[in-house]
């Protein structure tokens, strides 16, 4: 797909002066995406790493590669290079070989120079691509270096020197002559609309230091100083008056799941289809339903923008994962061209999914407009952060089967019932895109939220992973999206995929036993992928011994996210201890990405994916009454911290003839169902919704 | 009424409102952007310092607090051989993501080396167990104390 839309060998890589530019529109979040599309680069072109550099991400000059989402970049991004990589060295090679006048099997290219036996003078591989045909097209199947031929990359993380000298710049350090610091003064919740202002806080805006913007029910203070428009803002919110009509709805989002009207439709092979829903399995063997409350991105930087309209052009300085969606989104908001708007990705800390960059890119640009000529940069708090981000959305999945006299699965029902996933503002009907920027719901001329429409998609949404990876005799899945739930919802790490893992592998194991078949053989016997089982029997050497003490219990499970992307195998032991905490004590990760690119990067992304199921399984859940949002903040909000942290051991099974596949989504569903089976195994107690806190695990013992 | 603040080894004297938060002071009026602005409620560690040795936070601590103390930001910790040592380890480590809570974390592990030259991972981690990180850098980051540990010999 980012190949198709961005054809030339000049939309991934270019040459300035004696440096190598990779180009890429996908956006660097912590996944480390750069350090492995310079690592292709210099493994393609044999260019030393430190003569390459990447471009920022701009609209108008980066290649458009929609929205860094999906765990997609090393397969849309990682491979268009590589192929424009190879194509360009294909051409030099033949130019090289004509000036030597020697065949191009003869040439040697090292450390950037091309050689052949007997040449007294090298060619310079990269001052020939520099001259190469700026119409020349990427060859799709150009022919990449196998990994057997490859020189090893070392390579420090990029920006990782400068992080820890405090040297990296974000987006929240950018500073502008003339720049005004900017806070926005939200409502009490979603559904209260701006009534009326007191006088006092009306004065502050005769305050010659500090600029008020209103448009309807969106309101923000800017001014030179920062800390006086944190203080304004609060004297200025102090004043505000708002309907708040009915409030938030007070029922919980479990039962609202089952009881709000939805769209229903069977899923098949992955894919949702038009048509009846087949009927449930009648009279299951087993059956359970298995709930994630809403949770939150909770990136550890309030959301930021930068925005300055200047000379008729909106220049918006953004950490989203998505600028040319976003700049469609903001350009049809006020109603300008596309041309009109420009959007630079600046680095944000990690988002894990569509947080608030988007809205905040927005808001920065209605507040820009206010004061034009004047770069206006945006900080959220902390308490906009959990209270106003767009939360990943809560699910049912709904689960039951049948084995057959083998003590093999039968018949496998999965019905899920969720939000949307897609709440990212990308153009579409009834002003899709502009609908889902928050502050447009609040404008004097509010675009209301649009309805969800079903992610048709394979593996998109709610039905990412709803589709067992095992061999059961007969499968029925049934995706349903329930309307009119409390909360915004969008796209979060893995989607849909870590409830129905969650689901799916809790199951495996109640479903394990019979016949004395454990948990890894009951697995490996409905698996027909050998690199699957690969996997499991890796976990099986690493896991070492069963731990025995009190308390103690280890879980296991498998998955391959999408079912074509990484396959990861995770193997828990944990310890439920008198208070009922659950505490981590090992885990061993397996993972067979394919070819690998970076596999310091890639352990990084299995073991902070494996952080943050925890934190997910463990800790995490949105509450809210009718007054609003009670997440405020790190202590209404719990998550993972380092005492929480078990020692880990990640083992990489390396295919050097297999492509590479994404991986960053890869391990928190996994992680999630592991940890689910590792507390049955120590407690006897089957958890079925997150988070598995104290009080949870409680309440099910008394339920027993 | 200026204040005079002891950062990084230098007498600086600051004009902000001495009831400003320090961070707002170090990142706007002394441009040390390295500590990071997370919550201003003292709850996740992005802004720490190093004042007087100890690891504190400064997002919600007026500056006027910190008169007479020394103060060491995360661009200062290299001169110092801990602050070094335990920079290096990070990177050897690959401990950072994103790296909003990295400054955070340095210089805590700084201040938890010059206390304890050999601290177990146990300690290690309540000792960090006020930052937060959201990417799940953790493992690294307990890998780059005990590198950074092991370099005191």
């Amino acid at each position: 797909m980012s190949l198709e839309a961005n054809p030339l060998v000049r939309d991934w890589l270019r040459v300035d002066g004696d440096r190598l530019v990779v180009r890429t529109g996908k956006v660097d979040i912590g996944q480390r995406i750069t350090t492995a599309l310079v690592r292709i680069a210099a493994e393609e072109l044999s260019v030393p790493v430190a003569q390459i550099d990447v471009d920022e991400v701009r609209t108008g000059l980066s290649p458009n590669e929609g929205v860094t989402s999906g765990s997609n970049s090393i397969e849309q991004s990682g491979r268009a290079l590589r192929l424009a990589c190879a194509t360009a060295r294909a051409a030099v090679f033949e130019a090289a070989a004509h000036f030597f006048g020697v065949d191009a099997g003869a040439l040697k290219l090292e450390d950037g120079l091309i050689t052949h036996p007997g040449a007294n003078s090298g060619y310079r591989l990269l001052d020939k691509v520099a001259k190469l045909d700026p119409a020349m097209q990427v060859d799709p199947n150009a022919r990449i270096l196998p990994a057997s031929r490859v020189q090893p990359v070392a390579m420090t993380p990029r920006h990782l020197e400068d992080m820890v000298r405090g040297a990296f710049r974000f987006l929240h350090d950018i500073e502008r002559p003339g720049m005004l610091h900017a806070r926005v003064v939200r409502p009490p919740h979603a559904a209260a609309r701006l009534k009326s202002i007191s006088p006092e806080a009306r004065n502050l805006a005769a305050n010659q230091t500090l600029r008020i913007v209103r448009d309807g029910s969106f309101l923000a203070v800017a001014g030179a100083d920062e800390w006086d428009v944190i203080k304004s803002s609060q004297t200025f919110a102090r004043g505000c008056v708002w309907d708040l009509g009915e409030g938030m709805p007070e029922a919980g989002v479990f039962s609202l799941l089952r009881r709000n009207p939805s769209i229903r439709l069977p899923v098949v092979e992955g894919s949702p289809r038009e048509g009846e829903s087949p009927p449930a399995i009648s009279d299951p063997e087993f059956s359970a339903e298995f709930e994630r409350p809403y949770q939150l991105h909770g990136a550890l930087a309030p959301s930021a923008a930068l925005a300055e309209w200047r000379d008729g052009l909106l220049t918006i300085h953004t950490h989203s994962q998505g600028i040319y969606p976003l700049r469609a989104a903001i350009a049809d908001s006020l109603r300008l061209d596309e041309d009109a708007v420009e959007l630079i990705h600046a680095p944000g800390s990690g988002c894990y999914g569509h947080n608030s960059a988007d809205d905040a890119a927005f808001e920065a640009a209605l507040i820009a407009r206010s004061v034009p000529e004047t770069p206006i940069l945006l900080k959220w708090t902390r308490e906009e952060e959990h209270r106003w981000e767009p939360v990943a959305p809560a699910m049912r999945v709904s689960t039951s089967a049948t084995l057959d006299t083998a003590g093999e699965v039968e018949a496998w029902s999965a019905e899920v019932f969720s939000d949307t996933h897609r709440g990212r503002p990308r153009p579409g009907p009834d002003r899709a895109g502009p609908s889902r920027l928050l502050a447009n719901r609040l404008r004097a001329t509010p675009i209301e939220p649009a309805p969800a429409a079903p992610n048709m998609a394979a593996h998109g949404g709610m039905h990412r992973n709803l589709d067992p990876i095992y061999d059961f005799g007969s499968t029925r899945l049934v995706k349903n999206l329930v309307s009119d739930l409390p909360l915004r919802t969008s796209a979060m790490r893995c989607l849909g995929a870590v409830a129905n893992i969650f689901a799916l592998e809790s199951m495996m194991d109640e479903m394990v036993g019979r016949n004395g078949v454990g948990a890894v053989d009951f697995r490996r016997r409905h698996l027909r992928d050998e690199r699957a089982v690969a996997v499991l029997d890796r976990l099986v050497e690493c896991a070492g011994p069963q731990p025995d003490a009190d308390g103690a219990g280890r879980g296991i499970a498998y998955a391959q996210y999408k079912n074509a992307m990484t396959r990861v195998g995770v193997c828990v032991d944990l310890v439920v201890n008198e208070a009922a905490e659950v505490k981590l004590d090992r885990v061993v990760i397996v993972a067979d990405a394919g070819r690998i690119v970076d596999p310091d990067g890639l352990t990084a992304q299995l073991e902070g994916g494996f952080a943050q199921g925890a934190s997910w399984a463990l800790f995490e859940e949105v509450n809210w009454d009718r007054s609003g949002v009670l997440s405020a903040d790190w202590e209404s909000y719990p998550v993972i911290r380092f005492s929480d942290i078990p020692e880990i051991e990640t083992v990489l099974i390396d295919r050097p003839q297999e492509r590479s596949v994404g991986a960053g989504e890869a391990s928190p569903g996994p992680s999630v169902a592991a940890i689910a089976n590792a507390v049955k195994a120590a407690t006897g107690l089957r958890l079925t919704r997150m988070p598995f806190t104290p009080d949870a695990l409680r309440a099910a013992a008394l339920r027993t | 009424m200026t204040l005079t603040l002891r950062i990084n080894g230098e007498d600086r004297a600051v004009t902000s409102d001495p009831e400003t938060p320090l961070i707002y002071v170090l990142r706007n009026e002394l441009k040390l952007k390295g500590a990071k602005l997370g919550c201003g409620l003292e709850q996740c560690g992005s802004c720490a310092v190093l004042c007087d040795g100890e690891a504190v936070m400064t997002c919600a601590t007026p500056a006027g607090a910190f008169e007479g103390k020394a103060i060491t930001t995360v661009e200062g910790l290299g001169s110092t051989a801990t602050g070094a040592r335990v920079q290096r380890a990070f990177v050897k480590a690959g401990a950072a993501q994103c790296g909003y809570c990295t400054s955070g974390l340095v210089v805590a592990v700084t201040a938890l080396l010059s206390k304890t030259a050999r601290p177990s991972r146990a300690e290690a981690k309540t000792w960090l167990d006020p930052h937060l990180c959201r990417c799940g850098a953790h493992s690294n980051v307990l890998k780059a104390v005990k590198i950074a540990a092991e370099g005191e010999s």
